[in-house]
């Protein structure tokens, strides 16, 4: 589904991935560890088309198709989906209105007909039982004054409605209690399919007994510098990252 | 950060819809403003000799008069004796239905979509439509008549209701408010007028359909509105114009009068062509619109949404003489390109237990500079007055301005006044969280646009809110980031 090949971005001509590579399939949920300034959520906004994140090498292949020749909104269009790490507040625009304009937006790129009113309520209806979302912050404004974890949630909710093929998480897990991690959680289970695929971004290994990974890729520095099944991210959250952050050096040595 | 510069530029430097001219054979006065000149309209429009003499008296009051210096602009040089002063679609005989009509004006309006056939009208919509100097059609007169409501033109109502005219005409903006105000006494064009009986409420929206199409004229529009006593009337006011490369001047005054217990509510989507890109061209919008509440637990109500002209300068105010009053004031007023907007209201607090509510919210766009300039006043006998003011800004780029001047004076110890202000900006992150959900630019804008401008479009009677909102994005079309 998603195939990154030595990927180089820098922001503000710091360079921060440095020929990262990455294969996902369909089906399979890969867990994006690393340490602080490693380039996690730099990789999700070079994915995304974010400003200022400026690609200078490497390519992207998502579906076939060269993402990075596409604009933020049709990289959205194509199916791909970021669960923001702070989403942002809209004042005035309520969240279903919104939801109801995205919907169609990348129903119209796909040459389908915008939802009628009727169908678009019973979708949503739907998918706010599946996610566990409270039916009062639909019809607010999005996110406004809503709670760290309210807008966390939120980001899972339009993940339900716009069903995307690749969704990144990125630390939606950071700032949720106990409760609302276990939500989330059971919401993206409740959404995986074989036919999607999932990029989480987490510092902790806390998500991951909820959310179980069949990749664990550890980001240093700008490159994927292991990966391995769930247990690495035991062993992680065990050893810390300065074990290989050792290694990654001795590498660059030699 | 380029990348959102560029499709700022774009969008804040769009086209202007409304901006084709009409080729119809006008009779118009010669430039220059004096004594003849106003005589000569006052002719023309076959006015009282009383109407005359209030003319020549506004006249003689603006040739006395300077220009104001207080505003947050620089004041173009305008050479009032370089304008028309009259301009109307020749007249071949009386019009009596539709069919009299220049065919070139009908089809005018059917392009700006302005429902002057009443067969096509919008249902609930009763319209006055105003084409340079003249009234051309009100729709659904004979409808409103049957309850007593008189809508029809300012010339019209001079004609067959002088009583009402000559007894509200003045009162509350009078000659001597404003320099504007002065020349409009002596060179009025036409506008709207409207009485609401006793105890009637007016069962469809009253509405008068501005359009400049002369060049080197001005428009010069009087509407008055009167509700009698437990009455209600909801009146909206639309404005277009050809683009030109040279200034044109809108200098109209409306007056309101709110008896015991009655309602006016008055709407405005102004579109007046607001000049290119490089700010050549485009309207001067100086207005003077002022209600009274004259009566007991009366009301009245602006709402503006103000999208066009090079610059809009206006205060719509209400004065709560009655006690129990209630005057309110809802604006958007959106400036891009080079235009500028000096808006906002005075609320005058006299009788007791008096409100009032202000919701401004300014939207500047490229080098767009949008100012709010308010007055709460409280007088000595207006016990236990309480005001609300909210103040919003909204930033679009780095190149535009927001101003806000707001002016408290309280001489009566009871009063409760409250200002609230914001300013904020389109964050890029605002508009890339959009575009990560498949919305592209524009749309992402003018969500967030009509967002902000919510609380004042929700005020708006629902035909013209989905107009309005339209008007917003379009107007930000090709502007933002």
């Amino acid at each position: 589904m998603l195939s990154i090949k030595n990927l180089q971005t820098s922001v503000d001509d710091k360079e921060i991935l440095r020929g990262l590579n990455l294969e996902i399939r369909a089906g399979e949920v890969h867990a994006l560890m690393g340490p602080n300034g490693s380039g996690k959520s730099t990789l999700a906004a070079a994915l995304t088309g974010r400003d200022n994140y400026n690609v200078t090498g490497g390519q992207v292949i998502f579906e076939g198709r060269n993402l990075l020749d596409l604009s933020p909104e049709n990289r959205a269009r194509e199916g791909v989906f970021l669960a923001f790490q702070y989403p942002v507040e809209i004042p005035g625009v309520s969240n279903i209105n919104f939801l109801r304009t995205a919907l169609n937006e990348i129903r119209k790129y796909r040459n389908l007909s915008p939802l009628e009113s009727k169908e678009f309520l019973k979708l949503v209806k739907e998918k706010q039982k599946l996610v566990e979302f409270d039916v009062a912050l639909s019809n607010r404004s999005l996110n406004e004054g809503f709670s760290g974890g309210e807008k966390k949630r939120n980001e899972i909710f339009q993940l339900a409605m716009l069903e995307p093929k690749l969704a990144i998480l990125d630390e939606t897990d950071s700032g949720l209690d106990i409760d609302a991690l276990r939500i989330v959680a059971k919401g993206v289970n409740k959404l995986r399919t074989n036919d999607n695929a999932f990029i989480i971004i987490t510092h902790y290994q806390r998500l991951l007994e909820y959310i179980v990974p069949d990749f664990v890729h550890v980001l240093y520095n700008g490159q994927i510098v292991k990966s391995g099944g769930k247990e690495l991210a035991l062993e992680l959250e065990e050893k810390g990252y300065d074990w290989l952050k050792e290694e990654s050096k001795e590498r660059e040595l030699v | 950060m380029s990348n959102t510069n560029e499709i700022l530029e774009r969008l804040t430097t769009e086209s202007y819809e409304y901006g084709f001219v009409t080729d119809i054979e006008m009779d118009i006065a010669p430039k220059g403003l004096n004594e003849e000149i106003v005589r000569f309209i006052s002719h023309e429009k076959n006015e009282p000799d009383w109407l005359l003499q209030w003319r020549l008296k506004g006249l003689h009051h603006f040739q006395k008069s300077e220009m104001p210096h207080w505003q947050n602009f620089r004041m173009p040089e305008i050479d009032f004796q370089s304008i028309s002063y009259y301009a109307a679609p020749a007249k071949k005989t009386k019009l009596n239905s539709l069919d009299d009509v220049d065919p070139e004006l009908l089809a005018t309006f059917e392009k700006l979509g302005i429902p002057i056939n009443e067969q096509k009208a919008l249902t609930g919509v009763a319209v006055d439509v105003v084409f340079d100097s003249v009234s051309v059609k009100t729709t659904f007169r004979e409808k409103l008549q049957e309850l007593g409501i008189i809508f029809c033109s300012f010339s019209e109502a001079v004609r067959e209701y002088p009583g009402l005219v000559k007894k509200y005409l003045g009162s509350v903006v009078p000659y001597t408010d404003n320099v504007f105000a002065a020349l409009n006494a002596a060179v009025a064009s036409d506008g709207s007028f409207a009485y609401i009986p006793k105890g009637v409420r007016c069962p469809m929206e009253l509405s008068t359909y501005f359009r400049i199409n002369a060049q080197n004229t001005g428009q010069f529009e009087r509407t008055l509105i009167i509700a009698d006593e437990g009455s209600y009337v909801s009146y909206l006011e639309g404005c277009t114009a050809p683009m030109r490369d040279e200034n044109q001047l809108h200098a109209a005054v409306v007056e309101l009068i709110a008896l015991g217990n009655a309602e006016i509510k008055y709407s405005t989507v102004q579109n007046w062509y607001p000049g290119d890109k490089e700010g050549k061209g485009g309207i001067y919008n100086f207005v003077t619109k002022r209600g009274i509440c004259k009566g007991t637990n009366s009301k009245i109500s602006w709402t503006q949404v103000e999208t066009g002209s090079a610059i809009t300068w206006k205060y719509p105010s209400v004065i709560l003489r009655g006690d129990n009053s209630t005057g309110e004031f809802y604006s958007v007023a959106l400036t891009k390109n080079r235009q500028i907007a000096d808006t906002g209201t005075k609320m005058y607090h006299i009788g007791r237990n008096t409100r009032s509510r202000i919701i401004s919210k300014g939207i500047s766009a490229g080098h767009g500079s949008n100012s709010y300039r308010g007055l709460v006043q409280v007088g000595a006998g207006a016990e236990n007055a309480r005001n609300f003011t909210q103040c919003d800004s909204l930033l679009i780029g780095d190149e535009c301005g927001a101003h806000t001047f707001p002016y408290i004076e309280a001489k009566n110890n009871s009063a409760i006044v409250e200002h609230e202000a914001t300013t904020s900006k389109i964050g890029e992150d605002q508009i890339f969280y959009l575009k990560q959900r498949g919305i592209d630019t524009e749309k992402a804008v003018a969500l967030i646009v009509n967002g902000y401008a919510k609380e004042v479009l929700n005020q708006l009677p629902m035909e013209f809110a989905v107009e309005a909102q339209k008007l917003l994005a379009i107007s930000l079309e090709g502007s933002v980031g």
